[in-house]
């Protein structure tokens, strides 16, 4: 679209100029702002708008839930990062639906923690950190508004400060294995999702969120029964 | 009309020298490290002997042989395989130091390189001389020459077979090369199809083939006769064209006295590595693979190769160079499975302990520098690859990881972690591809350890679990996930599956374990490994 070099009226000219600082904050990226990352279907109970761009959530889940939370971006072709995980199965990632090729690990950051999330943040739209001590208020809020900045999401394995939210577990079981026959089958987990005030739970059976589970039936591994 | 005949009555012939080393392929193993000296050895060509030592000759083996019939008449035999690749490369020294005294080298095959003599016979006075001084370049080398002088190359080679050890220089005098091939066995030629068939015929020496007429020659034998008549009447046509020297492109950083902190031999090498990205760059390449030596006072070494999604600019050197010279310690494998990094990624050579004298940059892969430019749709995002090189060279090259799916039983085998900016060992697709029987039900472990974790696993009585050879267990009842943890009580199992692979590799990849997937009394999920009463845990549901 073309800008007329000459303007009639001042009006018309104030029209411009601020279609124009428009026009530099989408070049800017700053219209990340408004982005958010679409979930798996199964969160939808508790997070119906997906994560948004920019903001840091508090996942004091295991690791397999904030794995399922990365799937959902991850298998739309947006890139992660997992910092300070030295554990990640990737098998296991790749089976709830997060591709590989575009995740980046930093297994044991160590002490710099901190510094690989801003550098990450840098460049990739999402990460995964498990903080190996709890932040300070500066370096916690300079990292949020980086985070802001780049319209990075953070998950944190662990409490924060500052979250946009909390995902807690209120309880757990896995069904499946019996006394000495049988194999790990679901995991159910009754989520709870808190944020400002509200929350909201909903009941998911994480073993069913793999993507291509492997098709087992009743048969159980050689050796299985005593 | 043949070119032999316009060379041949158009000018004086270009007088040739011909420099032969004997036995080469065996001397290239040699040098190259493979063989060790005077020791009776042979290199292998296609199942038969095609080179042997001279230990290995006065036991009696011969060229033609088959390996068994060699070690029959020679038991400690060391035989090893031809390899063209090898030849050539370790010829390039000798080609270099003949250049230094005889310019315009033109080489026949490795082992065997001819010169045109006459610029080198004003310069040293006579043939003898020029000859004197290639014999004297080689040998200073410490290795053994023949050298051989005639009007034509053939007619040279011949003159520098003929050589013998006492005396490894024979010029044949201008116009004497017919005279000098005559009386030797057309054998000479090289061609043992035709060689047997002029036997047959009665024609024996290279002078009575000479002395047949050439049409009816070249009517019989066919355009291969009438060059091989050619040469036997030393009017051989090939024509010496002089090598172009490669261009050197690897690079040497000197340190004297050595060096031992990693800063100031990055600064210092700085200036090289610039040095090896502009030479690359003048010869229109791009280097994508790395080979970086460093080498201590001590004189040990230290290889290792390296990749680059792109190609390496003079930084991207000298942080390779630092990530080798950190990556000193390697980690060592514990319990039933090995650590979780291939041992590709480690540095191959033995640990530096001495101050570095010396480091060489060799390009192990180029390419041409204008495919390697930026892309324009697809590939890596090119702030996403800065962005997280600058994060590497920060941490170290193994810090930033990206997962590839490899094959293989225990859980933490089956995901190779590959630095960024290197490609995966060739078939880790194919490994991964393969059916795997025995694998982990889905759904997988989300907590995998890179090192088992060790835990204990015991019956009702407190006993440590053990399973018999045929796979029966007595029912487990309590676990300890750590010395830090209390003992839980397991609720449910499975188990044993036994985890039994490659029993005749006992130095690698052998492995004997029972798995267990357990729920224990906090309902967290473990699955755990095995053998003879020790317990280690693989991996946590969680």
């Amino acid at each position: 679209m073309s800008v007329p070099l000459s303007s009639t009226s001042v009006a018309s000219a104030a029209e411009q100029l601020r279609e124009l600082q428009e026009r530099i904050h989408l070049l800017q990226g700053r219209r990340n702002r408004e982005v958010s990352y679409p979930l798996l279907p199964a969160f939808s109970p508790l997070l119906p708008d997906g994560l948004r761009a920019g903001a840091v959530y508090s996942v004091e889940a295991p690791l397999s839930v904030a794995m399922a939370l990365l799937a959902g971006p991850s298998s739309q072709g947006h890139w992660c990062g997992v910092a300070g995980v030295p554990d990640f199965g990737a098998e296991a990632a790749k089976g709830f639906g997060i591709s590989l090729e575009r995740t980046v690990l930093v297994p044991d950051p160590g002490d710099r923690w901190l510094v690989t999330a801003s550098a990450l943040a840098d460049v990739l739209p999402l990460l995964l950190v498990r903080p190996p001590a709890r932040p300070g208020a500066g370096d916690a809020s300079r990292l949020s508004s980086r985070l802001r900045e780049r319209g990075c999401t953070l998950l944190v394995l662990g409490p924060w400060l500052q979250a946009e939210g909390v995902l807690g577990v209120e309880g757990s079981r896995w069904d499946g294995l019996g006394e000495g026959h049988g194999h790990l089958r679901s995991h159910r987990m009754n989520l709870v999702w808190s944020q400002r005030g509200t929350r909201r739970r909903t009941g998911i059976d994480l073993a069913a969120l793999h993507a291509d589970p492997t098709p087992w039936g009743e048969a159980t591994p050689a050796g299985g029964l005593p | 009309m043949s070119t032999a005949g316009v060379t041949g009555r158009g000018q004086a012939p270009p007088r040739v020298l011909v420099v032969w080393i004997p036995d080469w392929p065996l001397v290239a193993a040699q040098l190259a490290g493979e063989l060790p000296d005077r020791m009776a050895a042979a290199v292998m060509e296609k199942g038969l002997v095609a080179v042997c030592s001279s230990e290995a000759r006065s036991a009696g083996v011969v060229r033609g042989l088959r390996l068994r019939e060699a070690q029959s008449r020679c038991p400690d035999l060391a035989a090893i395989p031809a390899d063209p690749g090898r030849d050539a490369r370790e010829f390039e020294d000798v080609l270099a130091a003949v250049e230094r005294v005889l310019p315009g080298v033109h080489v026949l095959r490795p082992g065997l390189c001819a010169v045109r003599v006459r610029g080198a016979t004003r310069f040293y006075g006579s043939e003898d001389e020029a000859g004197g001084a290639a014999l004297e370049a080689v040998a200073r080398m410490g290795l053994e020459a023949r050298v051989g002088v005639a009007d034509s190359v053939f007619a040279a080679e011949q003159a520098a077979r003929c050589a013998s050890e006492l005396t490894s220089l024979l010029v044949v005098p201008r116009g004497g090369s017919r005279n000098f091939l005559g009386p030797l066995p057309v054998a000479a030629l090289g061609d043992p199809k035709l060689a047997s068939l002029l036997v047959r015929l009665g024609v024996r020496t290279l002078g009575a083939f000479a002395a047949l007429p050439e049409p009816e020659v070249r009517s019989r034998f066919g355009p291969e006769g009438a060059l091989a008549h050619a040469r036997a009447s030393g009017l051989d046509p090939q024509a010496i064209v002089p090598r172009v020297a490669p261009i050197p492109l690897e690079r040497a950083a000197d340190f004297d006295p050595g060096l031992d902190r990693i800063d100031q031999i990055a600064f210092a090498l700085r200036p090289t590595a610039e040095d090896f990205v502009e030479g690359l760059r003048r010869a229109g390449l791009a280097c994508t693979e790395l080979r970086v030596h460093i080498m201590d006072d001590a004189g040990r070494r230290s290889e290792r190769s390296w990749g680059h999604p792109r190609q390496f600019g003079a930084a991207d050197v000298v942080d390779r160079v630092r990530w080798q010279l950190q990556s000193g310690e390697t980690p060592s494998p514990s319990g039933p499975a090995g650590g979780r990094r291939g041992s590709r990624w480690r540095s191959t050579g033995e640990e530096l302990s001495a101050p570095v004298v010396q480091v060489r940059l060799l390009p192990e892969r180029t390419d041409q520098l204008g495919l390697r430019g930026q892309a324009l749709f697809g590939g890596v995002d090119e702030r996403l690859d800065h962005g997280l090189r600058r994060l590497q060279s920060m941490l170290g090259h193994g810090s930033v990881l990206h997962a590839v799916s490899a094959g293989g039983r225990l859980l933490a085998e089956r995901s190779l972690m590959v630095p960024w900016g290197e490609d995966a060992p060739n078939g880790t697709t194919a490994l991964a591809e393969r059916p795997w029987p025995g694998a982990v039900p889905a759904p997988l472990p989300a907590t995998v350890f890179a090192e088992p974790v060790p835990v204990e696993f015991l019956d009702a009585d407190g006993q440590p679990l053990r399973a018999d050879e045929r796979g029966a267990a007595p029912p487990p009842a309590w676990f300890r996930p750590g010395p830090g943890h209390g003992q839980r009580p397991v609720r449910a199992w499975a188990g044993p599956w036994p985890l039994h692979q490659r029993w005749w590799d006992a130095t690698e990849s052998r492995r004997r374990a029972e798995r267990y997937q357990i729920v224990d009394g906090d309902g967290e999920a473990w699955l755990l490994l095995g053998d003879d009463g020790q317990w280690w845990a693989e991996a946590r549901y969680d």
